[in-house]
């Protein structure tokens, strides 16, 4: 008898190098449920925290930690604590940014659809260790679902006394608000998002004041991400020693990213800090499909840049990807293949950018709009070869001079990629040649010898730039031709090619 | 920032349609920062902010009308724009992007007979492009009314057009 062994999911190679600590209650438990969160250790920090700890150890256990801010930036999130709870103020917040904005980032919304309590949860420790009694969750109103889970909650956690007034009859009280954005990326901003809450344009301003003298309606404020809240109850539970275990020297416990783009497996993965991206995209990604090869990784969003193949064995830290030209950021990772023009990719990215500047500072308004029209150009078939070297100073200007850190990071796509694939761009300014053959300006369809003339390509363009007869190798009138690519879609016989 | 779109169509309310926002402004109007709530209710219950309703947001909270509108057309999931029957939103997030949903949003402009952002003449399809939907797994991405089409190819479109409104498609 032939047995049949069936793998469990943690012994797949997706799962088998993930370390589960900010997802680990997504995907297995009913999020709608406060039982089931309960029965995971759920609301047992909390309950360590206002029985048996003093405000002061919460902060000192966060700082052992090692925890940083997972939002991208990196901050000390124990600092950020000791800061807020410090500051002078009757009344204080607790904030938490759940405004997802990197397009190609899930991993906040997974975690809010998974396991809202785990935020919720540790939002309620920060207030009681920075001594706040309310706190606001402001989440993208693109996530519908999470928003109404986030209210379930809520509304569950109130219900069990868990939330409140006199929570667990310790006499601390913390309630917590949900409040939705409206689809503005520089939102992220921690100025911009108190700014939104208030029920503002969501503008950034100058810091100092820093949030945590004088943050959401200028009162004391703490921001936490949304996976920085997700490790808070892990490590008031097993210790700042245990998280601290994981991950690298300067960068502790572990990092969710968002796996996309062309990549065998896309989803979201958890691995301890120092992880190689050569791990990430091979052994957990399952490598690139169809036999392409791999040419770039893209972290941070709009504000990260570009990895090419040479820095795949690096060990994925903060320092060690601002190191290479690219960020931690949120945790998007979306992989690209030889088909991927890293030109388009730079334009990609600052059209998104330049779309989102909030228009407040001229280096960023005008810089990005200005950077634009450059990679509109060499897009398009009319850039000069000098103007690489002019973006590349404008782009340090843009850096220098911006307010936030949507104007400070904007150039990073435009300056990694000029870094890395400066061959790509001397190809579009130069040869007038699209690589990649995704520039269409740039880029003609032409057939080949392989051409049987069964005429399908010819009767299936739409501007009738095909001609030739049957049994004859065909012809594409360049004047003609709009380079749609339906004639490379119907040829049966692969005889079509783009260059 | 992207350039302010003035809808022509004149604003219609029906008086249910006031009695639903006056009852929830009374609620707001005490909420510290409850200009954007308003906002986003005033939103859901016309589908858009025409500036008749912006203007009693204004008076209801105290502020200039000019203030109203600043932060109505600051963020990007305000419309100026009455919607149409339905909504179609092109993802265009990074992994979508990559995997040709620039494309996907040609061929849908091609297909309706307009620009990204507007609304069809009959008022059947609204052609939007939006950020990140968060289901980069599944890229690219269109959502129509919410519901999620994923790994899209440009000749599903038809058929899929074709669920919400069986006739009036070009081709």
């Amino acid at each position: 008898m032939q047995k049949h062994v069936v793998n469990s999911l943690a012994d797949t190679n997706f799962y088998k190098k993930q370390v589960r600590i900010a997802l680990r209650n997504s995907g297995i438990i009913n999020p709608d449920n406060i039982d089931e969160y309960i029965a995971y250790d759920g609301y047992q920090a909390l309950i360590k925290v206002l029985t048996t700890m003093k405000p002061q150890e919460v902060v000192d256990v966060v700082k052992a930690s090692g925890l940083r801010g997972r939002g991208g930036g990196g901050f000390p999130t124990g600092l950020k604590w000791q800061f807020t709870k410090n500051a002078v103020g009757d009344v204080k917040y607790v904030c938490c940014n759940a405004d997802e904005g990197d397009p190609g980032a899930f991993m906040d919304r997974s975690i809010l659809e998974g396991d809202p309590h785990s935020v919720l949860e540790a939002m309620a420790i920060a207030g009681f260790a920075i001594g706040s009694n309310k706190g606001f969750v402001y989440v993208r109103a693109e996530y519908p679902v999470a928003v109404q889970r986030l209210n379930t909650a809520v509304s569950q956690a109130k219900e069990y006394g868990l939330l409140g007034d006199n929570i667990l009859g310790t006499g601390f009280c913390f309630d917590i608000e949900i409040r939705l954005g409206s689809g503005a990326f520089v939102c992220g901003e921690e100025t911009a998002l108190m700014a939104s809450i208030e029920g503002k344009r969501g503008e950034p301003r100058p810091r100092p004041p820093f949030p945590a003298n004088q943050g959401l309606f200028a009162k004391p404020t703490v921001l936490n991400n949304v996976e920085t809240y997700a490790n808070i109850a892990p490590i008031i539970l097993k210790g700042a020693e245990w998280f601290s275990s994981i991950g690298t020297e300067k960068s502790k416990g572990t990092k969710v990213f968002a796996l996309g783009g062309k990549i065998l497996n896309t989803g979201l993965v958890e691995i301890p800090m120092g992880t190689t991206l050569r791990t990430i995209v091979e052994d957990i990604g399952g490598g690139i499909p169809n036999g392409k090869k791999f040419k770039a990784a893209q972290t941070g969003g709009p504000s990260g840049g570009c990895i090419p193949a040479q820095h795949l064995d690096i060990p994925i830290d903060y320092e060690n990807l601002a190191k290479i030209g690219s960020i931690m950021g949120s945790g998007g990772l979306i992989v690209m293949d030889e088909d991927n023009c890293m030109v388009d990719i730079a334009k990609f990215f600052l059209q998104f950018t330049q779309d989102e500047s909030c228009g407040k500072c001229v280096p960023c308004r005008i810089g990005t709009k200005r950077l634009l029209e450059y990679l509109v150009r060499i897009t398009s078939g009319q850039g000069k070869p000098s103007d690489i070297a002019e973006m590349e100073k404008l782009c340090e200007y843009i850096k220098d001079n911006s307010l936030c850190g949507l104007g400070q990071t904007a150039p990073n796509p435009v300056l990694s990629t000029i870094k890395y694939f400066r061959n790509e761009y001397d190809a579009h300014v130069i040869e007038k040649k699209c690589p990649a053959g995704v520039c269409k300006a740039l880029m003609s369809y032409y057939i080949t010898d392989k051409c049987i003339g069964c005429t399908a390509c010819a009767r299936k363009c739409p501007v009738q730039a095909i001609s030739g007869k049957v049994k004859e190798i065909h012809v594409i009138d360049q004047t003609k031709c709009t380079k749609c690519g339906v004639c490379m879609a119907t040829c049966k016989f692969n005889s079509i090619i783009k260059k | 920032m992207s350039k302010i779109k003035l809808t022509k169509v004149p604003f219609i309310g029906t008086e249910e349609q006031a009695a639903k926002l006056d009852a929830k402004l009374a609620e707001l109007k005490e909420l510290p920062g409850g200009l954007m709530p308003a906002l986003q209710t005033a939103q859901e219950i016309y589908g858009y902010l025409p500036i008749e309703v912006q203007s009693k947001i204004a008076d209801t909270f105290k502020v200039s009308l000019e203030e109203v509108f600043g932060i109505a057309t600051f963020y990007s999931l305000f419309t100026l724009n009455p919607r149409g029957k339905n909504q179609v939103s092109v993802c265009l997030g990074t992994a979508c992007y990559v995997k040709g949903s620039g494309e996907i949003l040609e061929k849908l402009e091609e297909k309706l007979g307009v620009d990204a952002g507007e609304c069809t003449l009959d008022g059947c399809f609204s052609l939007v492009e939006t950020r990140c939907v968060g289901c980069c797994g599944l890229a690219p991405v269109v959502t129509i009314n919410g519901n999620v089409y994923g790994k899209l190819t440009p000749d599903q479109l038809d058929g899929i057009l074709a669920e919400y409104k069986p006739s009036n498609l070009k081709n």
